[in-house]
């Protein structure tokens, strides 16, 4: 348990030295948060109530979707590059000889990494899309904490799919189609282009029940206190149900490589 | 370092114009050199080279999706049509598609100055320009030109415009000029990275995040967004200000008709500006000796 601490501790250092990095990511979510939150307003101007949020309430989903893009890693962007590159060049060889879990040792990094990016690139463009727009913050301070658990549950439901899809190299090699076919549903299906309440009929049915939703619009809605009282744990009991699912199979797909395929060697 | 000074020295003018002129289409050979060099490694892998720019044509796809979705509950947005947006969209996506495909590379030169990289780019006798925007060519990006096209196809089937001569002129030459203008935009956010290494995602707020702001009509965005895109960085030159003339609707900013025909002569400028703004960060590049 402590060596994964470590691990995740050293996920969130590793991200936290791109410092130039960071605050050019603050820059472009803050850009892309004023050019979407423009076209809500025009939006919510012709139809108040859409979707069954209000104005403010758009304005702060755009914002969120800004905060938690790298977070959840939307758009890809955590480890599943590197694995797969260690998987394409058998590199991946040594991390199963580690006396260390593979899965598990990719997760630790990647909750450590989804912290610094709430952080580093969460705070900075929400409190800057709050001073330009009226948002509709939660009062209470067990709505932010309800929210907060939220994000970690999105957080490793989207590490579930993004290890699938590195898992996916040992078959594939290269893994670039399959990274792109995943961060494109990611972008889609979690709400981060439109609010998936917005998705007309079965379009948003399916949307509602793949896992992707529980990356934005799930703590989106936590967040803007869609969830009455104990309803939150049925949004929890969602997530929770796709991140074991993912992990699982996520967990047969790794037994399934290491014994059947070989290696690449170099 | 690289940049052989053949002209530099030469005392007659003429000959410096010759030795201009000549790096130019050396750059221009170069680079489709490199090109073809990626298209064969590309072609290396058919399966993914098929899958990526089914997903570059998809991803690019979602963009338009979106605003379908937005137009299945408004009829206008921002006073627009969903054909006349279509018309934004379509010239927009086509001209930075075009660019992209060009010189989309160009923002990986960070990770060349990051690691070092780039001295091995300057000390062969090719321009180094040529070489960056080469640079892993990615024949995948048709994908989100065949994208942009298509929804052009269907703006200009569903609108009814009342052509003349001037207005079928403005319309491939409004996609070529927004191309040409987006890709200084990438030289010189390539060219700011000489400094700042890696903060490419600056680059990506005006290529990307321009692009997306005019894929929605001017009166959507507040006045002074307006203005930035205008005056600053001039990308309103790319769709808005010709596709406005086109359609015949009111520019934003009151401005004067006549702007519409602008673009070849603002993107000519913005590519002095860009070559001046990528020679000075060249010429500051310190190696970091790795």
């Amino acid at each position: 348990m402590r060596l994964y601490a470590v691990v995740a501790a050293g996920g969130f250092r590793r991200y936290a030295t791109y410092r130039v990095a960071t605050l050019a990511g603050v820059f472009t979510n803050t850009v892309f948060g004023f050019i979407m939150a423009y076209t809500y307003i025009a939006l919510w101007d012709e139809r108040p109530q859409l979707g069954g949020y209000d104005m403010s309430q758009a304005l702060t989903y755009v914002w969120l979707g800004q905060a938690l893009l790298m977070t959840c890693a939307m758009m890809g962007g955590g480890f599943e590059d590197e694995l797969m590159e260690r998987i394409r060049t058998g590199d991946v060889a040594v991390d199963l000889y580690r006396p260390a879990d593979l899965q598990l040792w990719w997760l630790a990094g990647d909750l450590g990494r989804a912290a610094f990016h709430l952080l580093g690139r969460g705070i900075v463009p929400m409190v800057l899309g709050a001073l330009a727009f009226d948002l509709a913050m939660p009062r209470s301070p067990w709505t932010w904490l309800a929210f907060l658990v939220s994000v970690g549950l999105g957080v490793v439901v989207s590490f579930g799919v993004r290890f699938l899809v590195a898992l996916s190299a040992f078959w594939l090699m290269d893994g670039a189609g399959a990274m792109q076919i995943a961060w494109l549903a990611g972008l889609f299906f979690s709400g981060m282009m439109l609010p998936l309440t917005l998705f007309p009929g079965w379009l948003g049915d399916v949307a509602r029940v793949l896992p992707w939703s529980s990356l934005l619009q799930v703590p989106a809605d936590v967040f803007l206190g869609t969830y009455a009282g104990w309803d939150v744990l049925r949004a929890y009991a969602f997530q929770a149900g796709w991140a074991v699912v993912l992990l699982l199979v996520g967990r047969l797909l790794q037994s399934v490589a290491t014994r059947r395929v070989v290696v690449q060697g170099g | 370092m690289a940049e052989v000074q053949v002209g530099r020295v030469a005392p007659v003018e003429s000959d410096t114009a010759f030795a201009e002129r000549s790096r130019l289409v050396e750059g221009v050979r170069a680079y489709g050199l490199i090109v073809t060099m990626w298209l064969r490694s590309t072609m290396a892998y058919r399966a993914s080279f098929v899958m990526t720019t089914v997903g570059n044509f998809v991803s690019t796809a979602f963009d338009f999706i979106t605003i379908m979705l937005m137009f299945a509950h408004v009829d206008m947005l921002g006073g627009f049509t969903l054909p006349e947006v279509a018309l934004l969209y379509g010239t927009s996506a086509t001209a930075f598609g075009l660019a992209d495909l060009v010189l989309g590379s160009m923002d990986r030169l960070g990770r060349r100055v990051r690691d070092g990289t780039l001295d091995t780019l300057l000390v062969r006798p090719v321009p180094v320009l040529a070489q960056v925007a080469a640079d892993r060519f990615a024949l995948r990006r048709l994908g989100r030109i065949t994208q942009g096209l298509l929804v052009l196809g269907y703006a200009l089937l569903t609108l009814d415009i009342d052509w003349s001569p001037l207005k079928v002129v403005m319309l491939p030459l409004m996609v070529l000029s927004g191309a040409a203008i987006f890709g200084a935009v990438f030289v010189a956010g390539a060219a700011f990275q000489f400094y700042a290494q890696d903060a490419s995602e600056v680059q990506s707020a005006f290529t990307y995040g321009g692009t997306t702001m005019l894929q929605y009509p001017p009166t959507v965005f507040a006045k002074d967004l307006v203005r930035g895109v205008t005056f600053v960085v001039p990308l309103a030159f790319v769709s808005w200000l010709p596709a406005l003339y086109v359609l015949g609707r009111d520019y934003p900013l009151d401005l004067p008709q006549w702007v519409a025909f602008l673009p070849p002569v603002v993107a000519a400028g913005c590519w002095v500006l860009a070559g001046l703004v990528w020679r000075v960060g060249l010429r500051s590049y310190r190696s970091t000796g790795s």
